[in-house]
Protein backbone atom coordinates (compact mmCIF):
# COMPACT_ATOMS: atom_id res chain seq x y z
CA UNK A 1 0.00 0.00 0.00
CA UNK A 2 0.68 3.37 -0.01
CA UNK A 3 3.04 5.36 2.24
CA UNK A 4 0.25 8.37 1.99
CA UNK A 5 -1.32 9.40 4.91
CA UNK A 6 -4.74 9.81 3.36
CA UNK A 7 -5.51 7.53 0.68
CA UNK A 8 -8.15 6.43 -1.05
CA UNK A 9 -7.79 2.89 -2.51
CA UNK A 10 -9.16 0.40 -4.49
CA UNK A 11 -7.66 -2.55 -2.70
CA UNK A 12 -8.03 -4.27 0.44
CA UNK A 13 -6.77 -1.90 4.04
CA UNK A 14 -4.37 -3.00 5.95
CA UNK A 15 -5.56 -2.25 8.89
CA UNK A 16 -1.59 -2.42 10.39
CA UNK A 17 -0.15 -0.25 7.49
CA UNK A 18 -2.36 2.31 8.15
CA UNK A 19 -1.66 2.10 12.42
CA UNK A 20 2.49 2.08 11.49
CA UNK A 21 1.87 5.15 10.05
CA UNK A 22 1.09 7.18 13.07
CA UNK A 23 3.37 5.42 15.24
CA UNK A 24 5.66 7.91 17.06
CA UNK A 25 7.72 7.79 20.35
CA UNK A 26 5.48 11.17 21.44
CA UNK A 27 2.68 8.98 21.28
CA UNK A 28 1.33 6.72 24.50
CA UNK A 29 -2.05 6.10 22.68
CA UNK A 30 -2.87 4.78 19.09
CA UNK A 31 -6.97 4.70 18.65
CA UNK A 32 -7.93 3.16 15.61
CA UNK A 33 -11.59 3.21 13.63
CA UNK A 34 -12.76 0.71 11.22
CA UNK A 35 -15.65 1.24 9.16
CA UNK A 36 -17.28 -2.47 7.81
CA UNK A 37 -20.18 -2.96 5.53
CA UNK A 38 -23.25 -3.87 7.77
CA UNK A 39 -25.08 -6.56 6.10
CA UNK A 40 -29.04 -4.96 7.67
CA UNK A 41 -29.97 -1.69 7.73
CA UNK A 42 -33.81 -0.52 9.22
CA UNK A 43 -34.34 -4.32 8.23
CA UNK A 44 -32.90 -3.91 4.64
CA UNK A 45 -30.87 -6.77 3.81
CA UNK A 46 -27.59 -5.48 1.89
CA UNK A 47 -25.62 -7.77 -1.11
CA UNK A 48 -22.81 -5.51 -1.65
CA UNK A 49 -21.72 -2.20 -1.89
CA UNK A 50 -20.19 -0.08 -4.13
CA UNK A 51 -18.02 3.00 -3.08
CA UNK A 52 -16.87 5.79 -5.51
CA UNK A 53 -15.32 8.77 -5.09
CA UNK A 54 -13.78 12.16 -6.79
CA UNK A 55 -10.35 10.72 -5.58
CA UNK A 56 -8.34 13.59 -5.95
CA UNK A 57 -10.19 15.61 -3.99
CA UNK A 58 -11.40 13.17 -1.06
CA UNK A 59 -7.68 12.31 -0.35
CA UNK A 60 -7.11 16.67 -0.10
CA UNK A 61 -10.63 16.75 2.29
CA UNK A 62 -8.60 13.76 4.27
CA UNK A 63 -5.42 15.83 4.79
CA UNK A 64 -7.65 18.81 5.47
CA UNK A 65 -9.35 16.75 8.12
CA UNK A 66 -5.94 15.37 9.75
CA UNK A 67 -5.25 19.28 9.82
CA UNK A 68 -7.93 20.17 11.61
CA UNK A 69 -7.27 17.61 13.68
CA UNK A 70 -3.95 18.90 14.23
CA UNK A 71 -5.24 22.79 15.48
CA UNK A 72 -7.22 21.17 17.77
CA UNK A 73 -4.99 17.95 19.28
CA UNK A 74 -2.00 19.93 18.31
CA UNK A 75 0.32 16.47 19.09
CA UNK A 76 -1.97 14.31 17.44
CA UNK A 77 -0.59 12.47 13.95
CA UNK A 78 -3.56 11.21 11.53
CA UNK A 79 -3.44 8.67 8.99
CA UNK A 80 -6.69 7.23 6.93
CA UNK A 81 -7.32 5.10 4.18
CA UNK A 82 -10.46 4.34 2.41
CA UNK A 83 -11.90 2.00 0.13
CA UNK A 84 -13.36 2.05 -3.14
CA UNK A 85 -14.82 -0.55 -5.38
CA UNK A 86 -17.22 -3.41 -4.61
CA UNK A 87 -17.08 -4.22 -0.94
CA UNK A 88 -18.95 -7.56 0.53
CA UNK A 89 -20.50 -7.95 3.99
CA UNK A 90 -17.84 -7.41 6.62
CA UNK A 91 -15.18 -5.91 4.30
CA UNK A 92 -13.63 -2.79 5.89
CA UNK A 93 -14.41 0.32 4.53
CA UNK A 94 -12.42 2.71 6.04
CA UNK A 95 -9.38 2.80 8.66
CA UNK A 96 -8.41 5.92 10.28
CA UNK A 97 -5.94 5.56 12.92
CA UNK A 98 -4.86 8.96 15.46
CA UNK A 99 -1.65 8.84 17.46
CA UNK A 100 -1.26 11.52 20.96
CA UNK A 101 0.04 11.30 23.94
CA UNK A 102 -2.51 10.72 26.71
CA UNK A 103 -5.49 8.16 25.17
CA UNK A 104 -8.54 10.65 25.80
CA UNK A 105 -7.17 12.71 22.64
CA UNK A 106 -7.22 9.77 20.49
CA UNK A 107 -10.73 8.33 21.60
CA UNK A 108 -12.18 12.54 20.75
CA UNK A 109 -9.91 13.11 17.60
CA UNK A 110 -10.93 9.21 15.84
CA UNK A 111 -14.31 10.41 16.47
CA UNK A 112 -13.85 13.97 14.83
CA UNK A 113 -12.41 12.18 11.77
CA UNK A 114 -14.82 10.03 11.11
CA UNK A 115 -17.76 12.21 11.76
CA UNK A 116 -16.23 14.88 9.30
CA UNK A 117 -15.68 12.04 6.76
CA UNK A 118 -19.33 11.66 6.73
CA UNK A 119 -19.72 15.54 6.17
CA UNK A 120 -16.79 16.72 3.34
CA UNK A 121 -15.16 14.26 1.76
CA UNK A 122 -16.62 12.96 -1.38
CA UNK A 123 -16.94 9.36 -1.10
CA UNK A 124 -20.58 7.98 -1.80
CA UNK A 125 -21.67 4.11 -1.07
CA UNK A 126 -24.58 2.63 -3.77
CA UNK A 127 -26.59 0.16 -1.84
CA UNK A 128 -27.26 -2.76 -3.27
CA UNK A 129 -30.19 -4.90 -1.84
CA UNK A 130 -31.62 -7.66 -2.85
CA UNK A 131 -34.57 -5.78 -4.92
CA UNK A 132 -32.76 -2.48 -5.99
CA UNK A 133 -29.91 -0.75 -5.87
CA UNK A 134 -29.47 3.12 -4.55
CA UNK A 135 -27.15 5.47 -4.13
CA UNK A 136 -26.94 6.69 -0.05
CA UNK A 137 -26.51 10.29 0.64
CA UNK A 138 -29.30 11.19 -1.56
CA UNK A 139 -32.27 10.10 0.00
CA UNK A 140 -33.31 12.96 2.48
CA UNK A 141 -33.30 10.21 5.72
CA UNK A 142 -30.03 9.87 4.99
CA UNK A 143 -28.46 13.21 3.65
CA UNK A 144 -25.91 14.90 6.42
CA UNK A 145 -27.24 18.20 5.27
CA UNK A 146 -30.68 19.38 6.74
CA UNK A 147 -30.59 22.03 4.41
CA UNK A 148 -29.17 19.45 1.03
CA UNK A 149 -25.73 20.93 1.65
CA UNK A 150 -23.30 21.69 4.61
CA UNK A 151 -23.57 25.07 6.14
CA UNK A 152 -20.46 27.41 4.53
CA UNK A 153 -18.43 27.44 8.17
CA UNK A 154 -18.54 23.64 7.84
CA UNK A 155 -16.76 23.20 4.73
CA UNK B 1 -14.50 25.65 -21.75
CA UNK B 2 -15.13 24.97 -18.86
CA UNK B 3 -15.17 20.80 -17.71
CA UNK B 4 -17.88 19.70 -15.22
CA UNK B 5 -17.72 16.38 -13.70
CA UNK B 6 -20.68 14.07 -12.27
CA UNK B 7 -20.59 11.46 -9.31
CA UNK B 8 -23.14 8.50 -8.38
CA UNK B 9 -26.72 9.56 -8.95
CA UNK B 10 -25.66 12.78 -11.30
CA UNK B 11 -23.18 10.92 -12.93
CA UNK B 12 -25.75 7.87 -13.57
CA UNK B 13 -28.56 10.64 -14.85
CA UNK B 14 -26.00 12.08 -17.51
CA UNK B 15 -25.02 8.85 -18.24
CA UNK B 16 -20.95 9.88 -18.24
CA UNK B 17 -18.79 11.40 -15.55
CA UNK B 18 -17.36 14.55 -17.52
CA UNK B 19 -18.72 17.31 -19.40
CA UNK B 20 -17.87 20.55 -21.29
CA UNK B 21 -19.18 23.67 -21.39
CA UNK B 22 -18.20 25.82 -24.40
CA UNK B 23 -17.33 29.00 -22.12
CA UNK B 24 -14.54 31.00 -20.49
CA UNK B 25 -16.20 32.60 -17.51
CA UNK B 26 -19.22 31.72 -15.42
CA UNK B 27 -20.80 32.19 -12.01
CA UNK B 28 -20.64 29.01 -10.43
CA UNK B 29 -24.84 29.79 -10.55
CA UNK B 30 -24.69 30.30 -14.28
CA UNK B 31 -22.99 26.58 -14.45
CA UNK B 32 -25.66 25.32 -12.54
CA UNK B 33 -29.01 27.06 -14.51
CA UNK B 34 -26.96 25.73 -17.70
CA UNK B 35 -27.02 22.07 -16.76
CA UNK B 36 -30.37 22.77 -15.34
CA UNK B 37 -31.76 23.39 -18.98
CA UNK B 38 -29.44 20.36 -20.91
CA UNK B 39 -30.53 18.06 -17.95
CA UNK B 40 -34.44 19.16 -16.31
CA UNK B 41 -34.28 16.16 -14.12
CA UNK B 42 -30.54 16.28 -12.61
CA UNK B 43 -31.10 17.45 -8.89
CA UNK B 44 -28.12 19.93 -9.21
CA UNK B 45 -29.83 21.76 -6.93
CA UNK B 46 -28.97 19.29 -3.95
CA UNK B 47 -25.53 18.86 -4.99
CA UNK B 48 -22.75 20.97 -3.78
CA UNK B 49 -20.37 22.62 -5.96
CA UNK B 50 -16.65 22.36 -6.01
CA UNK B 51 -14.08 24.29 -8.35
CA UNK B 52 -10.48 22.56 -8.72
CA UNK B 53 -11.00 20.62 -5.26
CA UNK B 54 -12.26 23.31 -3.37
CA UNK B 55 -15.68 23.78 -2.67
CA UNK B 56 -17.25 27.29 -3.69
CA UNK B 57 -20.56 29.41 -2.91
CA UNK B 58 -22.85 30.13 -6.35
CA UNK B 59 -21.10 33.47 -6.82
CA UNK B 60 -17.96 32.42 -7.45
CA UNK B 61 -16.47 32.69 -10.76
CA UNK B 62 -15.29 29.65 -12.96
CA UNK B 63 -13.01 30.23 -15.74
CA UNK B 64 -12.06 28.56 -18.65
CA UNK B 65 -10.34 25.01 -17.83
CA UNK B 66 -11.31 25.11 -14.38
CA UNK B 67 -12.67 22.06 -13.12
CA UNK B 68 -16.22 22.00 -11.58
CA UNK B 69 -17.63 19.06 -9.72
CA UNK B 70 -21.23 18.38 -8.28
CA UNK B 71 -20.93 16.54 -5.23
CA UNK B 72 -24.28 15.31 -4.05
CA UNK B 73 -24.59 14.29 -0.59
CA UNK B 74 -21.71 12.24 0.92
CA UNK B 75 -22.19 8.29 2.19
CA UNK B 76 -18.35 7.49 3.10
CA UNK B 77 -17.24 5.47 6.16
Amino acid sequence: MSEKLFLITDEVISIQEVVDKVVHPNAGAINTFIGTVRELTKGKKTIYLKYDAYVSMAEKKLAQIGDEIQERWPNALVAITHRIGRLDITDIAVVIAVSTPHRADSYDASRYAIERIKEIVPIWKKEHWEDGEEWMGDQLEKTPYPTGKPEEEHL
Amino acid sequence: MIKVLFFAELEEIVGTREFTIDQTEMTALEVKEFLKKQFPTLPVDRAMMAVNEEYVEETDVVKANDIVAFIPPVSGG
